[in-house]
Protein backbone atom coordinates (compact mmCIF):
# COMPACT_ATOMS: atom_id res chain seq x y z
CA UNK A 1 0.00 0.00 0.00
CA UNK A 2 1.24 3.53 -0.81
CA UNK A 3 2.44 6.21 1.30
CA UNK A 4 -0.28 8.28 0.99
CA UNK A 5 -3.03 6.00 0.91
CA UNK A 6 -1.72 4.94 4.85
CA UNK A 7 -2.02 8.52 5.87
CA UNK A 8 -5.29 9.07 4.28
CA UNK A 9 -6.68 5.93 5.80
CA UNK A 10 -4.87 5.86 8.86
CA UNK A 11 -3.99 2.65 8.48
CA UNK A 12 -0.08 2.50 9.87
CA UNK A 13 0.28 0.60 13.28
CA UNK A 14 -0.30 2.74 16.43
CA UNK A 15 3.43 2.82 17.54
CA UNK A 16 4.47 4.23 14.12
CA UNK A 17 1.55 6.82 13.90
CA UNK A 18 2.93 8.03 17.41
CA UNK A 19 6.82 7.97 16.08
CA UNK A 20 4.94 10.45 12.76
CA UNK A 21 2.83 13.20 14.52
CA UNK A 22 2.96 16.25 12.63
CA UNK A 23 2.39 17.62 16.08
CA UNK A 24 2.50 16.91 19.22
CA UNK A 25 1.75 18.92 22.00
CA UNK A 26 1.89 18.09 25.69
CA UNK A 27 0.87 20.18 28.96
CA UNK A 28 0.50 23.52 26.55
CA UNK A 29 0.67 26.46 29.28
CA UNK A 30 -0.05 30.27 28.85
CA UNK A 31 -0.57 32.67 31.11
CA UNK A 32 -0.71 36.20 29.77
CA UNK A 33 1.19 39.09 31.79
CA UNK A 34 -2.49 40.58 32.72
CA UNK A 35 -2.75 37.36 34.58
CA UNK A 36 -5.55 35.63 32.15
CA UNK A 37 -4.81 31.74 31.46
CA UNK A 38 -5.43 31.31 28.37
CA UNK A 39 -4.12 27.24 28.03
CA UNK A 40 -4.50 25.34 31.24
CA UNK A 41 -2.10 22.47 30.11
CA UNK A 42 -3.70 21.43 26.83
CA UNK A 43 -2.17 17.80 25.04
CA UNK A 44 -2.97 16.53 21.51
CA UNK A 45 -1.06 15.27 18.88
CA UNK A 46 -1.81 15.60 14.97
CA UNK A 47 -1.48 12.41 12.61
CA UNK A 48 0.71 13.45 9.56
CA UNK A 49 -1.67 13.70 6.73
CA UNK A 50 -4.69 14.21 8.66
CA UNK A 51 -7.10 17.26 8.25
CA UNK A 52 -7.46 18.36 12.16
CA UNK A 53 -10.42 20.94 13.54
CA UNK A 54 -9.54 22.43 16.20
CA UNK A 55 -12.27 23.87 17.38
CA UNK A 56 -13.88 26.44 19.92
CA UNK A 57 -15.69 29.39 20.77
CA UNK A 58 -13.78 32.71 20.88
CA UNK A 59 -11.51 33.26 23.88
CA UNK A 60 -11.05 29.42 23.82
CA UNK A 61 -7.23 29.24 23.38
CA UNK A 62 -7.15 28.26 19.83
CA UNK A 63 -5.28 31.18 18.40
CA UNK A 64 -3.03 31.44 20.94
CA UNK A 65 -2.17 27.50 20.84
CA UNK A 66 -1.33 28.24 17.16
CA UNK A 67 0.80 31.62 17.52
CA UNK A 68 3.16 29.03 20.38
CA UNK A 69 3.14 26.61 17.75
CA UNK A 70 4.85 29.00 15.06
CA UNK A 71 6.41 30.75 17.49
CA UNK A 72 4.44 34.21 17.64
CA UNK A 73 3.45 33.65 21.26
CA UNK A 74 5.83 32.81 24.46
CA UNK A 75 4.93 29.86 26.30
CA UNK A 76 5.14 29.29 29.90
CA UNK A 77 5.38 25.52 30.14
CA UNK A 78 4.72 22.44 27.85
CA UNK A 79 5.70 20.85 25.31
CA UNK A 80 5.66 21.46 21.47
CA UNK A 81 6.93 18.98 18.65
CA UNK A 82 6.67 19.37 15.12
CA UNK A 83 7.41 16.11 12.93
CA UNK A 84 9.61 15.56 15.95
CA UNK A 85 11.39 18.56 15.87
CA UNK A 86 11.22 20.47 19.82
CA UNK A 87 10.53 24.55 19.25
CA UNK A 88 12.64 24.49 21.94
CA UNK A 89 15.92 23.20 20.61
CA UNK A 90 15.09 22.71 16.82
CA UNK A 91 13.02 25.46 16.16
CA UNK A 92 14.97 26.09 12.83
CA UNK A 93 13.86 22.88 11.69
CA UNK A 94 10.18 23.17 13.42
CA UNK A 95 9.50 26.40 11.38
CA UNK A 96 11.04 24.93 8.26
CA UNK A 97 7.50 22.25 8.27
CA UNK A 98 5.23 24.70 9.43
CA UNK A 99 2.98 27.63 7.21
CA UNK A 100 0.47 30.03 8.62
CA UNK A 101 -2.11 31.26 7.24
CA UNK A 102 -2.98 33.39 10.43
CA UNK A 103 -6.69 35.17 11.49
CA UNK A 104 -5.80 39.01 10.92
CA UNK A 105 -5.02 39.74 7.77
CA UNK A 106 -1.05 40.32 8.02
CA UNK A 107 0.15 41.66 4.59
CA UNK A 108 2.40 44.20 3.77
CA UNK A 109 -0.12 46.16 1.70
CA UNK A 110 1.77 48.63 -0.08
CA UNK A 111 3.88 45.21 -1.67
CA UNK A 112 2.51 43.37 -4.82
CA UNK A 113 1.06 40.22 -4.97
CA UNK A 114 3.58 38.23 -5.95
CA UNK A 115 6.33 40.05 -4.17
CA UNK A 116 4.71 39.09 -0.76
CA UNK A 117 5.02 35.46 -2.23
CA UNK A 118 8.64 35.91 -3.03
CA UNK A 119 9.43 37.59 -0.11
CA UNK A 120 8.24 34.56 2.56
CA UNK A 121 10.12 31.85 0.26
CA UNK A 122 12.90 33.96 0.47
CA UNK A 123 12.68 34.46 4.60
CA UNK A 124 12.83 30.35 4.31
CA UNK A 125 15.95 30.17 2.27
CA UNK A 126 14.35 29.29 -1.08
CA UNK A 127 16.11 30.64 -4.15
CA UNK A 128 14.81 33.27 -6.50
CA UNK A 129 13.97 30.40 -9.40
CA UNK A 130 12.57 28.48 -7.82
CA UNK A 131 10.37 30.61 -5.39
CA UNK A 132 9.27 32.44 -9.01
CA UNK A 133 7.84 29.03 -9.79
CA UNK A 134 6.34 28.46 -6.53
CA UNK A 135 4.58 32.18 -6.76
CA UNK A 136 3.46 31.04 -10.12
CA UNK A 137 2.18 27.58 -9.18
CA UNK A 138 0.26 28.71 -6.13
CA UNK A 139 -0.82 32.36 -6.99
CA UNK A 140 -2.29 30.41 -10.70
CA UNK A 141 -4.24 27.98 -8.37
CA UNK A 142 -5.93 30.59 -5.82
CA UNK A 143 -7.23 32.58 -8.74
CA UNK A 144 -4.06 35.71 -7.77
CA UNK A 145 -2.11 35.35 -10.76
CA UNK A 146 -3.71 38.31 -12.98
CA UNK A 147 -3.20 40.42 -9.80
CA UNK A 148 0.30 39.70 -9.07
CA UNK A 149 1.81 42.90 -10.03
CA UNK A 150 -0.96 44.78 -8.23
CA UNK A 151 -0.19 46.40 -4.50
CA UNK A 152 -1.76 44.36 -1.17
CA UNK A 153 -4.48 47.06 -0.77
CA UNK A 154 -6.06 46.82 -3.85
CA UNK A 155 -7.38 43.17 -3.43
CA UNK A 156 -10.23 42.39 -1.76
CA UNK A 157 -11.28 40.93 1.43
CA UNK A 158 -11.44 37.04 -0.11
CA UNK A 159 -8.29 37.78 -2.30
CA UNK A 160 -6.21 38.56 0.77
CA UNK A 161 -7.08 35.84 2.55
CA UNK A 162 -6.10 33.36 -0.62
CA UNK A 163 -3.16 35.61 -1.05
CA UNK A 164 -2.39 34.44 2.84
CA UNK A 165 -2.68 30.76 1.54
CA UNK A 166 -0.14 31.45 -1.18
CA UNK A 167 2.17 32.98 0.86
CA UNK A 168 2.11 30.21 3.71
CA UNK A 169 2.35 27.59 0.69
CA UNK A 170 5.62 29.48 -0.86
CA UNK A 171 7.62 27.09 1.32
CA UNK A 172 5.70 24.05 0.99
CA UNK A 173 5.24 23.06 4.13
CA UNK A 174 4.83 19.80 5.63
CA UNK A 175 1.95 21.14 7.91
CA UNK A 176 -0.26 23.72 7.31
CA UNK A 177 -2.27 25.36 10.12
CA UNK A 178 -5.34 27.95 8.80
CA UNK A 179 -6.81 30.17 11.42
CA UNK A 180 -10.40 30.91 10.67
CA UNK A 181 -9.17 31.12 7.06
CA UNK A 182 -12.66 32.03 5.28
CA UNK A 183 -14.19 34.32 7.65
CA UNK A 184 -15.94 36.82 5.86
CA UNK A 185 -15.14 35.38 2.61
CA UNK A 186 -18.01 34.54 0.29
CA UNK A 187 -19.56 31.10 -0.48
CA UNK A 188 -18.33 30.18 -4.23
CA UNK A 189 -14.69 31.53 -3.19
CA UNK A 190 -14.50 29.81 -0.08
CA UNK A 191 -16.18 26.39 -1.47
CA UNK A 192 -13.54 27.12 -3.78
CA UNK A 193 -10.99 27.39 -0.99
CA UNK A 194 -12.09 23.95 0.56
CA UNK A 195 -11.83 22.65 -2.73
CA UNK A 196 -7.93 23.44 -2.66
CA UNK A 197 -7.30 22.97 0.91
CA UNK A 198 -8.50 19.28 0.06
CA UNK A 199 -6.58 18.73 -2.64
CA UNK A 200 -3.64 19.57 -0.65
CA UNK A 201 -4.15 17.54 1.99
CA UNK A 202 -4.51 14.65 -0.62
CA UNK A 203 -1.06 15.37 -2.25
CA UNK A 204 0.45 14.65 1.85
CA UNK A 205 0.28 18.15 3.57
CA UNK A 206 -1.10 17.89 7.11
CA UNK A 207 -3.86 20.64 7.96
CA UNK A 208 -4.61 22.55 10.92
CA UNK A 209 -8.16 24.17 10.75
CA UNK A 210 -9.94 26.52 13.50
CA UNK A 211 -13.21 28.13 12.20
CA UNK A 212 -16.20 29.04 13.23
CA UNK A 213 -18.24 27.90 10.16
CA UNK A 214 -18.66 24.25 11.64
CA UNK A 215 -20.15 22.99 8.88
CA UNK A 216 -16.72 23.75 7.23
CA UNK A 217 -15.19 21.90 10.08
CA UNK A 218 -17.53 18.80 8.96
CA UNK A 219 -17.19 18.66 5.20
CA UNK A 220 -13.21 19.10 5.77
CA UNK A 221 -12.00 17.80 8.47
CA UNK A 222 -10.88 13.77 9.84
CA UNK A 223 -10.28 14.26 13.19
CA UNK A 224 -11.91 17.10 15.73
CA UNK A 225 -10.43 18.55 19.02
CA UNK A 226 -12.65 21.34 20.75
CA UNK A 227 -10.99 23.74 23.20
CA UNK A 228 -13.21 25.43 25.85
CA UNK A 229 -11.60 28.09 28.54
CA UNK A 230 -8.18 26.68 27.58
CA UNK A 231 -8.95 23.10 28.15
CA UNK A 232 -9.12 20.19 25.45
CA UNK A 233 -12.75 19.33 26.38
CA UNK A 234 -13.32 17.03 23.19
CA UNK A 235 -10.70 14.70 20.78
CA UNK A 236 -11.24 12.08 18.66
CA UNK A 237 -11.89 11.27 14.63
CA UNK A 238 -14.98 13.16 13.17
CA UNK A 239 -17.14 10.07 12.69
CA UNK A 240 -16.55 9.11 16.42
CA UNK A 241 -17.62 12.77 17.45
CA UNK A 242 -20.76 12.95 15.54
CA UNK A 243 -21.52 9.28 16.53
CA UNK A 244 -22.00 11.15 19.89
CA UNK A 245 -24.83 13.09 18.99
CA UNK A 246 -27.69 12.33 21.37
CA UNK A 247 -30.50 14.52 19.50
CA UNK A 248 -30.66 15.86 15.87
CA UNK A 249 -33.03 18.52 15.18
CA UNK A 250 -34.75 18.56 11.25
CA UNK A 251 -37.12 21.02 9.69
CA UNK A 252 -39.62 19.57 7.34
CA UNK A 253 -41.40 21.31 4.49
CA UNK A 254 -45.09 19.91 4.07
CA UNK A 255 -47.02 19.62 1.07
CA UNK A 256 -50.16 20.04 2.62
CA UNK A 257 -50.26 23.41 5.53
CA UNK A 258 -51.79 21.84 9.06
CA UNK A 259 -53.61 24.37 11.59
CA UNK A 260 -51.72 21.88 15.08
CA UNK A 261 -49.44 20.37 15.87
CA UNK A 262 -49.58 16.45 15.02
CA UNK A 263 -48.90 13.89 17.64
CA UNK A 264 -45.98 12.23 16.56
CA UNK A 265 -45.37 9.53 19.69
CA UNK A 266 -41.17 9.62 20.96
CA UNK A 267 -40.83 13.02 18.70
CA UNK A 268 -40.58 16.60 20.14
CA UNK A 269 -42.35 18.95 17.02
CA UNK A 270 -43.36 22.41 16.71
CA UNK A 271 -44.94 23.92 13.82
CA UNK A 272 -42.73 26.75 12.49
CA UNK A 273 -45.21 27.93 9.98
CA UNK A 274 -48.10 26.20 8.62
CA UNK A 275 -45.98 24.24 5.88
CA UNK A 276 -43.08 24.20 7.96
CA UNK A 277 -42.52 21.78 10.58
CA UNK A 278 -39.27 20.90 13.08
CA UNK A 279 -38.78 17.62 14.50
CA UNK A 280 -36.09 16.76 17.20
CA UNK A 281 -34.84 12.75 16.82
CA UNK A 282 -33.46 11.29 19.74
CA UNK A 283 -30.56 8.73 18.96
CA UNK A 284 -33.35 5.86 20.16
CA UNK A 285 -35.10 6.48 17.62
CA UNK A 286 -34.74 6.62 13.61
CA UNK A 287 -35.77 8.33 10.62
CA UNK A 288 -37.77 5.78 9.51
CA UNK A 289 -39.96 6.08 12.62
CA UNK A 290 -40.58 9.55 12.55
CA UNK A 291 -42.07 9.02 8.40
CA UNK A 292 -44.59 5.96 9.55
CA UNK A 293 -45.61 8.60 12.18
CA UNK A 294 -46.05 10.96 9.51
CA UNK A 295 -47.33 8.58 6.87
CA UNK A 296 -49.95 7.38 9.16
CA UNK A 297 -51.63 10.70 10.25
CA UNK A 298 -51.52 11.82 5.88
CA UNK A 299 -48.51 14.13 6.16
CA UNK A 300 -46.69 14.10 2.48
CA UNK A 301 -43.13 15.38 3.32
CA UNK A 302 -41.36 17.62 0.53
CA UNK A 303 -38.00 17.69 1.20
CA UNK A 304 -36.32 17.51 5.00
CA UNK A 305 -33.22 19.43 6.40
CA UNK A 306 -31.27 19.77 9.46
CA UNK A 307 -32.07 22.72 11.26
CA UNK A 308 -28.14 22.92 11.96
CA UNK A 309 -25.26 20.92 11.10
CA UNK A 310 -24.35 18.17 13.40
CA UNK A 311 -21.43 18.89 14.28
CA UNK A 312 -22.90 22.65 15.35
CA UNK A 313 -25.04 20.53 17.35
CA UNK A 314 -22.53 18.53 18.96
CA UNK A 315 -20.48 21.60 20.06
CA UNK A 316 -23.41 23.96 21.53
CA UNK A 317 -24.15 20.51 23.43
CA UNK A 318 -20.54 20.26 24.59
CA UNK A 319 -20.00 24.28 25.25
CA UNK A 320 -23.48 24.54 27.16
CA UNK A 321 -22.63 21.42 29.59
CA UNK A 322 -19.48 22.58 30.69
CA UNK A 323 -21.38 26.04 31.22
CA UNK A 324 -24.31 24.62 32.95
CA UNK A 325 -21.07 22.33 34.83
CA UNK A 326 -19.42 25.49 35.91
CA UNK A 327 -22.89 27.46 36.90
CA UNK A 328 -23.39 24.60 38.84
CA UNK A 329 -20.18 24.18 41.41
CA UNK A 330 -20.42 27.54 41.63
CA UNK B 1 22.50 27.78 11.79
CA UNK B 2 21.67 26.69 8.53
CA UNK B 3 24.39 29.62 6.62
CA UNK B 4 22.40 28.97 3.25
CA UNK B 5 19.05 29.72 4.25
CA UNK B 6 20.37 32.60 6.49
CA UNK B 7 22.14 34.12 3.36
CA UNK B 8 19.35 34.04 1.27
CA UNK B 9 16.58 35.37 4.03
CA UNK B 10 19.17 38.35 4.55
CA UNK B 11 19.29 39.38 0.84
CA UNK B 12 15.54 39.03 0.53
CA UNK B 13 15.12 41.71 3.30
CA UNK B 14 17.79 43.91 2.09
CA UNK B 15 16.39 43.94 -1.35
CA UNK B 16 12.56 44.54 0.38
CA UNK B 17 14.33 47.30 3.09
CA UNK B 18 16.38 48.92 0.06
CA UNK B 19 13.00 48.78 -2.66
CA UNK B 20 10.79 50.63 0.01
CA UNK B 21 13.13 53.56 0.44
CA UNK B 22 13.43 53.68 -3.50
CA UNK B 23 9.94 53.42 -4.06
CA UNK B 24 9.06 56.06 -0.85
CA UNK B 25 11.80 58.65 -2.34
CA UNK B 26 9.72 61.24 -1.59
CA UNK B 27 9.71 60.85 2.51
CA UNK B 28 12.85 58.90 2.22
CA UNK B 29 15.83 61.00 0.26
CA UNK B 30 14.26 64.30 -0.88
CA UNK B 31 13.10 66.09 2.67
CA UNK B 32 16.61 65.78 4.18
CA UNK B 33 18.12 66.94 0.80
CA UNK B 34 15.90 70.52 1.00
CA UNK B 35 16.20 70.86 4.83
CA UNK B 36 20.33 70.49 4.31
CA UNK B 37 20.48 73.10 1.47
CA UNK B 38 18.39 75.41 3.92
CA UNK B 39 21.05 74.72 6.54
CA UNK B 40 24.18 75.46 4.23
CA UNK B 41 22.41 78.83 3.11
CA UNK B 42 21.04 79.73 6.45
CA UNK B 43 23.90 79.10 9.02
CA UNK B 44 26.69 78.28 5.89
CA UNK B 45 26.47 81.36 3.62
CA UNK B 46 23.98 83.80 5.62
CA UNK B 47 25.21 83.65 9.55
CA UNK B 48 28.73 81.55 8.40
CA UNK B 49 30.22 84.68 6.45
CA UNK B 50 29.57 86.85 9.97
CA UNK B 51 31.47 83.82 12.14
CA UNK B 52 34.77 83.67 9.52
CA UNK B 53 36.66 81.00 10.09
CA UNK B 54 36.67 77.89 12.46
CA UNK B 55 39.54 75.53 13.82
CA UNK B 56 41.15 77.34 10.64
CA UNK B 57 38.43 76.48 7.99
CA UNK B 58 35.79 78.63 6.93
CA UNK B 59 32.75 78.24 8.83
CA UNK B 60 30.98 76.11 5.65
CA UNK B 61 33.90 74.08 5.12
CA UNK B 62 33.68 73.55 8.93
CA UNK B 63 30.14 72.77 9.05
CA UNK B 64 29.74 70.66 5.90
CA UNK B 65 31.08 67.08 7.54
CA UNK B 66 28.95 67.95 10.80
CA UNK B 67 25.46 68.25 8.26
CA UNK B 68 26.48 65.20 6.29
CA UNK B 69 27.01 62.99 9.79
CA UNK B 70 23.58 64.67 11.16
CA UNK B 71 21.58 63.65 7.85
CA UNK B 72 23.51 60.06 8.38
CA UNK B 73 22.50 59.97 11.87
CA UNK B 74 18.78 61.17 11.70
CA UNK B 75 17.88 59.44 8.19
CA UNK B 76 19.51 55.72 9.65
CA UNK B 77 17.65 56.05 12.91
CA UNK B 78 14.15 56.89 11.41
CA UNK B 79 14.56 54.06 8.39
CA UNK B 80 14.63 51.47 10.66
CA UNK B 81 12.45 52.98 13.56
CA UNK B 82 9.67 53.63 10.50
CA UNK B 83 9.93 50.34 8.51
CA UNK B 84 10.33 47.75 11.78
CA UNK B 85 7.49 49.44 13.82
CA UNK B 86 5.35 49.68 10.96
CA UNK B 87 5.58 46.08 10.38
CA UNK B 88 5.30 45.69 13.93
CA UNK B 89 2.05 47.63 13.73
CA UNK B 90 0.67 46.23 10.40
CA UNK B 91 1.49 42.53 11.85
CA UNK B 92 3.53 41.76 8.57
CA UNK B 93 6.55 41.23 10.86
CA UNK B 94 5.27 37.69 11.63
CA UNK B 95 6.14 36.64 8.05
CA UNK B 96 9.36 36.89 9.69
CA UNK B 97 8.68 35.70 13.16
CA UNK B 98 7.46 32.79 11.57
CA UNK B 99 10.32 31.56 9.41
CA UNK B 100 13.16 29.95 9.97
CA UNK B 101 15.46 33.08 9.64
CA UNK B 102 17.69 33.90 12.57
CA UNK B 103 17.11 36.86 14.72
CA UNK B 104 20.61 38.25 13.74
CA UNK B 105 19.42 37.72 10.11
CA UNK B 106 16.39 39.94 10.74
CA UNK B 107 18.54 42.36 12.52
CA UNK B 108 21.11 43.12 10.01
CA UNK B 109 18.72 43.12 7.22
CA UNK B 110 16.68 46.02 9.00
CA UNK B 111 20.07 47.48 10.01
CA UNK B 112 21.51 46.90 6.47
CA UNK B 113 18.38 49.03 5.21
CA UNK B 114 19.28 52.04 7.74
CA UNK B 115 22.32 51.93 6.49
CA UNK B 116 21.57 52.35 2.30
CA UNK B 117 19.09 54.88 3.22
CA UNK B 118 21.94 56.80 5.49
CA UNK B 119 24.65 56.64 3.05
CA UNK B 120 22.24 57.61 -0.17
CA UNK B 121 21.15 60.39 2.00
CA UNK B 122 24.46 61.66 3.35
CA UNK B 123 25.98 60.65 -0.33
CA UNK B 124 22.89 63.67 -1.55
CA UNK B 125 23.82 65.85 0.88
CA UNK B 126 27.46 65.63 0.22
CA UNK B 127 26.37 66.82 -3.26
CA UNK B 128 24.36 69.63 -1.68
CA UNK B 129 27.90 70.50 0.27
CA UNK B 130 29.90 70.15 -2.06
CA UNK B 131 27.59 73.30 -4.39
CA UNK B 132 28.45 75.63 -1.43
CA UNK B 133 32.00 74.55 -0.39
CA UNK B 134 35.06 72.89 -1.61
CA UNK B 135 35.74 69.26 0.54
CA UNK B 136 39.04 67.66 -0.11
CA UNK B 137 38.78 64.27 1.70
CA UNK B 138 42.29 63.63 3.42
CA UNK B 139 41.66 60.58 5.20
CA UNK B 140 39.43 58.44 3.05
CA UNK B 141 39.83 55.39 5.05
CA UNK B 142 38.47 57.20 8.89
CA UNK B 143 35.98 58.83 6.43
CA UNK B 144 34.29 55.72 5.14
CA UNK B 145 35.07 53.57 8.00
CA UNK B 146 33.28 56.31 10.68
CA UNK B 147 29.94 57.19 8.58
CA UNK B 148 29.47 53.48 7.83
CA UNK B 149 29.79 52.50 11.74
CA UNK B 150 27.90 55.72 12.80
CA UNK B 151 25.10 54.47 10.40
CA UNK B 152 25.09 51.29 12.18
CA UNK B 153 25.09 52.75 15.55
CA UNK B 154 21.84 54.69 14.88
CA UNK B 155 20.23 51.60 12.58
CA UNK B 156 20.60 49.73 15.92
CA UNK B 157 19.65 52.15 17.86
CA UNK B 158 16.21 52.48 16.15
CA UNK B 159 15.48 49.10 15.92
CA UNK B 160 15.78 48.81 19.56
CA UNK B 161 12.87 52.21 20.13
CA UNK B 162 11.03 50.10 17.35
CA UNK B 163 11.03 46.65 19.58
CA UNK B 164 9.60 48.95 22.75
CA UNK B 165 7.44 51.35 20.73
CA UNK B 166 3.78 50.59 21.02
CA UNK B 167 1.79 53.32 19.26
CA UNK B 168 3.28 55.70 16.86
CA UNK B 169 3.98 58.60 18.94
CA UNK B 170 6.53 56.12 20.40
CA UNK B 171 8.64 56.27 17.94
CA UNK B 172 9.14 59.67 17.50
CA UNK B 173 10.59 60.58 20.99
CA UNK B 174 13.53 59.38 20.99
CA UNK B 175 14.52 61.23 17.76
CA UNK B 176 12.62 64.83 19.16
CA UNK B 177 13.89 64.47 22.61
CA UNK B 178 16.93 62.84 22.85
CA UNK B 179 18.58 62.30 19.37
CA UNK B 180 18.53 65.91 18.44
CA UNK B 181 19.77 67.78 21.28
CA UNK B 182 22.50 65.15 21.19
CA UNK B 183 23.48 65.79 17.62
CA UNK B 184 22.70 69.63 17.87
CA UNK B 185 25.12 69.67 20.80
CA UNK B 186 27.41 66.92 19.14
CA UNK B 187 29.61 69.59 17.58
CA UNK B 188 28.26 69.98 14.32
CA UNK B 189 28.08 73.19 14.74
CA UNK B 190 30.86 74.62 16.47
CA UNK B 191 34.12 73.17 18.26
CA UNK B 192 33.80 72.79 21.82
CA UNK B 193 36.61 74.85 22.51
CA UNK B 194 34.64 77.24 22.14
CA UNK B 195 32.76 76.01 25.52
CA UNK B 196 33.21 76.92 29.33
CA UNK B 197 35.17 73.97 29.88
CA UNK B 198 32.32 72.44 32.63
CA UNK B 199 30.55 72.54 28.90
CA UNK B 200 33.27 70.93 27.49
CA UNK B 201 33.36 67.80 30.42
CA UNK B 202 29.66 67.18 29.72
CA UNK B 203 30.72 67.31 25.72
CA UNK B 204 32.73 64.49 25.81
CA UNK B 205 29.23 62.34 27.37
CA UNK B 206 27.68 62.82 23.88
CA UNK B 207 28.83 59.86 21.70
CA UNK B 208 27.66 61.45 18.86
CA UNK B 209 30.54 64.44 19.32
CA UNK B 210 33.22 61.45 18.66
CA UNK B 211 31.63 60.18 15.97
CA UNK B 212 30.73 63.92 14.33
CA UNK B 213 34.26 64.83 15.16
CA UNK B 214 36.20 61.64 13.58
CA UNK B 215 34.43 62.31 10.60
CA UNK B 216 34.97 65.89 10.56
CA UNK B 217 39.25 64.70 10.60
CA UNK B 218 38.42 62.07 8.28
CA UNK B 219 37.56 65.04 5.82
CA UNK B 220 38.88 68.17 7.15
CA UNK B 221 42.02 66.84 9.18
CA UNK B 222 40.88 68.42 12.39
CA UNK B 223 39.13 67.04 15.24
CA UNK B 224 38.25 68.04 18.99
CA UNK B 225 39.07 64.40 19.80
CA UNK B 226 41.24 61.59 19.89
CA UNK B 227 40.77 59.37 16.74
CA UNK B 228 41.66 56.20 18.44
CA UNK B 229 38.93 57.24 21.64
CA UNK B 230 36.07 57.65 18.89
CA UNK B 231 36.76 54.22 17.20
CA UNK B 232 36.49 52.71 20.62
CA UNK B 233 33.42 54.14 21.53
CA UNK B 234 31.86 53.55 18.23
CA UNK B 235 32.42 50.03 18.45
CA UNK B 236 31.40 49.18 21.75
CA UNK B 237 28.24 51.19 20.94
CA UNK B 238 27.94 48.41 17.47
CA UNK B 239 28.90 45.85 19.84
CA UNK B 240 26.65 46.67 23.01
CA UNK B 241 23.25 47.62 20.89
CA UNK B 242 23.58 44.70 18.44
CA UNK B 243 23.75 42.21 21.51
CA UNK B 244 20.60 43.87 23.09
CA UNK B 245 18.94 44.05 19.91
CA UNK B 246 19.82 40.05 20.16
CA UNK B 247 18.14 39.39 23.35
CA UNK B 248 15.13 41.58 23.00
CA UNK B 249 14.51 40.34 19.67
CA UNK B 250 14.98 36.55 20.88
CA UNK B 251 13.13 36.98 23.76
CA UNK B 252 10.20 38.54 21.72
CA UNK B 253 9.46 41.56 23.45
CA UNK B 254 7.10 43.76 22.69
CA UNK B 255 6.13 41.18 19.69
CA UNK B 256 5.75 37.39 21.39
CA UNK B 257 4.02 38.78 24.75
Amino acid sequence: MEWHAHLTRGTFPPTIRAAMHALSIRNLKKVYPNGVQALKGIDFAVEAGDFYALLGPNGAGKTTAIGIVCSLVNKTGGEVRVFGHSIDSELEAAKSCIGLVPQEINLNLFDTVQNIVLNQAGYYGIGRALALQRAEKYLKELRLWDRRFDTARNLSGGMKRRLMIARALAHEPKLLILDEPTAGVDIEIRRSMWNFLRRINEQGTTIILTTHYLEEAESLCRHVAIIDEGRIIEDARMSTVLRKLQREVFVLSLRDPLQAVPELPGFEAVLLSPEELEVAVDAQHDLNALFEALNSRGIKVLSLRNKANRLEEMFIGLVETRQEAGAAVS
Amino acid sequence: MNLRLNWIALCTLVKKEFIRVIRIWLQTIVPPAITMTLYFIIFGSLIGRRIGSMDGYDYMQYIAPGLIMMSVITNSYGNVVSSFFGAKFARHIEEMLVAPMSSATIIIGHVAGGVIRGLLVGAMVTVVALAFTRLEVEHPFITLSMVLLTSIVFSLAGFINAIFARKFDDISIVPTFVLTPLTYLGGVFYSISLLPELWQKLSLLNPILYMVNAFRYGVLGTSDIDIAHAYLIVLLFVVGLFTVSLLLLKRGVGMRE
